[in-house]
């Protein structure tokens, strides 16, 4: 007997479904009683009974599945035949796995020797503890549905309450993602914190030297200025030079001067370009940008020239971030009231005076805005940086050589054989955490700027 | 005076046989006016008559509406506004507008009104520039209460301030005729009575033509009255007629308030 979560969770919804049946059925009795009338209509009476069936012991499922590998595993850590265990790291991670597996008939032996004698503890927990939290789920299940089923009377207001289970059922759908959020930040600092106990922050923000594969002779450096000049000169500058004119002409051309026709199909492409994924872009720097960038730069006789190049990355990436940048800008323009446009024309302004005069000055905040969170898009990019800019640190302000970002980094310290407790590895999280820090702050400013200006106009 | 007869010998502008379309709808039909050049012209009637719709039409600011059409004959001074040859952005330098709402830029209450005369350089220099913002500003009525804070953003003033300040951006730019396309809707009883007061000091100067609903503003501030109604000119004369002795019945029922 195992734990087998989606069978329960149909078993409870058939429960469910009897639940709603029973409630709707004693609803219409009480109905059929001469001189009553319901408050509710009976199918909210069945969906009461039913929900008050389903969702603590849904709930409860969730939580059990989440919890229980962990208890079964503390059990097996007591008994004897886990004493032998090697103390720490990757072996034994490992050992267990191996037995649980074969306990929960995933494989058929044990392939590390040292699981044997760890499989029947595995199982009898497993077993242990299955029963349990099937017992206390059909438990939870029959007081849930019995509680309610006991509260059906003509007068009582099942349609409300049903209201307000949907309001609540609601509101936990949208908290997913704020606890997401949260339970991202507490990984990374975790991760982070045990990289700070043997690197300093200081020597990852301002150290100027990135080298954590030196090797035995040299000890290990985690300088992460390089890395973070790198990330600044791609996704802030070249990017930005990119894509800021080229999406706010786009974006210009679009609200001022395009015919509907023409807005009807340049605003889907430009959005299909925006759904492109982000490793195809990656390919087109890498195998078409770079080279013909290269090429351009030994013809006219730069130094340190490289196939991988800033550049390449910059402008691909730039080009990505267009449709970003001219839909911001898009709609800031659009958000400039068309009396502001009327006035300036009725004075005998042209088009363009209207433009540069008028409405790019009331819509440079949501503009503003709207690059702010280009760039926080861009400096978190990775594929086009991994597979075009190349891995090495350089402190170089030279667009046509080899640079290195903070998410290249972290794909190269995360790829290949790791120890996952090792500086190396760990300098990973430090440096994810350094990049969710500022595009989050990044975030928090963008979104402040375009919602003042949205009060501007409101 | 030439207010005193009917008659206008020397029209600013002359429309004739004008029709606007919406696409497929037709919002005016064959309407025929002369504007005086001294002289404040009133355009009343209920809403949707397209008296705004027609007063548009005269410094053609229907072009920036897609699906707008017009046909018939609009002349500024004998000359075809909607002739090929004629330059739209020239028109409107000479044709100003004045909006429902206020609209100043969010710009200085200077820039606001230095606004028309740069782009149309008619300000060689800082100086001249200051000389023409502080005689438009003088002439709108608005210059003793902004001389302190020109540099204050425009849309800071309250809103018939800023409704002066549309009309002084207006007139910087020396225009010869000012549309007003209901300019004291959106205003409070005393700014009202100030812009009136202003469209007095203008007469004379501009050949003023003002759309409005409020008939008794009508009443006060013009010397010719055109009655529209469902995209008709149905009555046009001097104000002191349409209102004391209309001809038609349909300019006395409005007039009465059996309708509108």
């Amino acid at each position: 007997m195992t734990f087998n979560a989606a069978a329960l969770l149909l078993l409870i919804a058939g429960l469910a479904l009897i639940g709603w049946l029973a409630g709707r059925a004693r609803s219409n009795l009480l109905a059929g009683r001469a001189g009553t009338k319901l408050h509710s209509r009976p199918q909210y009476h069945g969906w009461y009974v039913a929900l008050w069936l389903f969702a603590p012991a849904a709930i409860f499922l969730a939580v059990w599945s989440s919890v229980s590998p962990a208890l079964i595993t503390n059990q097996v850590l007591t008994s004897e035949a886990a004493q032998s265990l090697p103390a720490f790291g990757f072996e034994r991670g490992a050992i267990l796995s191996d037995a649980r597996s074969v306990a929960q008939g995933d494989q058929a032996a044990v392939r590390l020797p040292a699981a044997a004698p760890l499989v029947k503890p595995y199982a009898d927990a497993s077993h242990k503890y299955a029963w349990i939290g099937i017992a206390a789920m059909l438990a939870l299940a029959l007081a849930g549905g019995l509680y309610a089923f006991t509260r059906i009377r003509p007068d009582f207001r099942a349609r409300s309450r049903v209201e307000k289970i949907v309001m609540l059922v609601l509101l936990l759908a949208s908290l997913v993602a704020i606890l997401t959020t949260f339970g991202i930040v507490l990984s990374l600092l975790f991760e982070s914190i045990r990289f700070f106990r043997l690197v300093s922050p200081a020597e990852l923000l301002f150290g100027t030297t990135w080298a954590p594969t030196s090797g035995a002779p040299q000890p290990d450096t985690f300088g992460g200025i390089p890395l973070f000049w790198g990330t600044v000169l791609i996704g802030a500058i070249i990017a930005m030079i990119v894509a800021i004119p080229t999406g706010m002409m786009t974006a210009v051309y679009l609200t001022q001067y395009a015919a509907p026709a023409v807005r009807k199909w340049v605003k889907p492409i430009l959005e299909i370009l925006a759904g492109v994924p982000t490793v195809v872009y990656g390919y087109f720097a890498a195998l078409t940008v770079a080279p013909a960038l290269r090429e351009f730069a030994v013809m006219i006789g730069i130094p340190n020239a490289s196939t991988e190049s800033a550049l390449a990355a910059g402008i691909v990436m730039g080009v990505m971030i267009i449709p970003f940048v001219s839909s911001m800008a898009d709609d800031s323009i659009n958000a400039v009231p068309q009396a502001m446009r009327d006035g300036s024309l009725a004075l005998g302004a042209t088009p363009n005076e209207t433009i540069r005069q008028v409405l790019i000055p009331a819509a440079l905040p949501g503009v503003m805005g709207g690059i702010l969170l280009a760039v926080s898009r861009a400096i978190g990019e990775t594929m086009i940086v991994v597979m075009a800019a190349g891995l090495s640190a350089n402190m170089t302000a030279n667009p046509f050589a080899s640079v290195t970002t903070v998410t290249a980094q972290i794909v190269k310290l995360l790829t290949g054989d790791q120890e996952f407790d090792s500086a190396k590895t760990l300098a990973a999280f430090a440096l994810g955490l350094v990049l969710f820090v500022v595009t989050l702050l990044l975030n928090i400013v963008a979104l402040r700027i375009v919602k003042k200006y949205r009060e501007a106009y409101e | 005076m030439t207010q005193e007869d009917l008659t206008i010998t020397d029209p600013k502008m002359k429309a004739h046989g004008v029709n606007v379309f919406y696409g497929e709808k037709q919002a005016i039909k064959d309407v025929s006016i002369d504007v005086g050049t001294d002289l404040v012209t009133a355009f009343i009637g209920p809403s949707g008559c397209g008296k705004s719709t027609f007063l548009r039409s005269l410094n053609r600011m229907n072009d920036t509406v897609a699906s707008a059409r017009v046909t018939g004959q609009i002349e500024l001074d004998g000359e075809d506004i909607y002739a090929p040859s004629m330059d739209v952005v020239q028109l409107r330098a000479r044709v100003g507008m004045v909006f429902q709402k206020p609209n100043p830029f969010p710009k200085s209450i200077y820039d606001n009104v230095g606004y028309g005369p740069r782009i149309h350089g008619l300000a060689p220099s800082k100086a001249d520039l200051d000389v023409i913002v502080e005689r438009a500003l003088v002439r709108a009525g608005l210059w003793d209460e902004v001389k302190d804070r020109l540099g204050e953003s425009g849309t800071a003033l309250s809103g018939g301030q800023q409704q002066r300040l549309c009309i002084a951006r207006a007139i910087a730019v020396d225009p010869e005729v000012i549309l007003m396309d209901e300019p004291c809707s959106a205003l409070d009883p005393i700014a009202t009575a100030k812009i009136e007061e202003l469209i007095h000091e203008l007469r004379g100067k501009y050949a003023i033509v003002i759309v409005t609903h409020n008939m008794q503003q009508a009443a006060r501030v013009s010397q010719r009255t055109a009655f529209f109604h469902l995209g008709t000119l149905v009555e046009y004369g001097k104000t002191t007629d349409i209102f004391t002795n209309p001809k038609q019945e349909r300019t006395k029922d409005y007039i009465t308030g059996r309708y509108g």
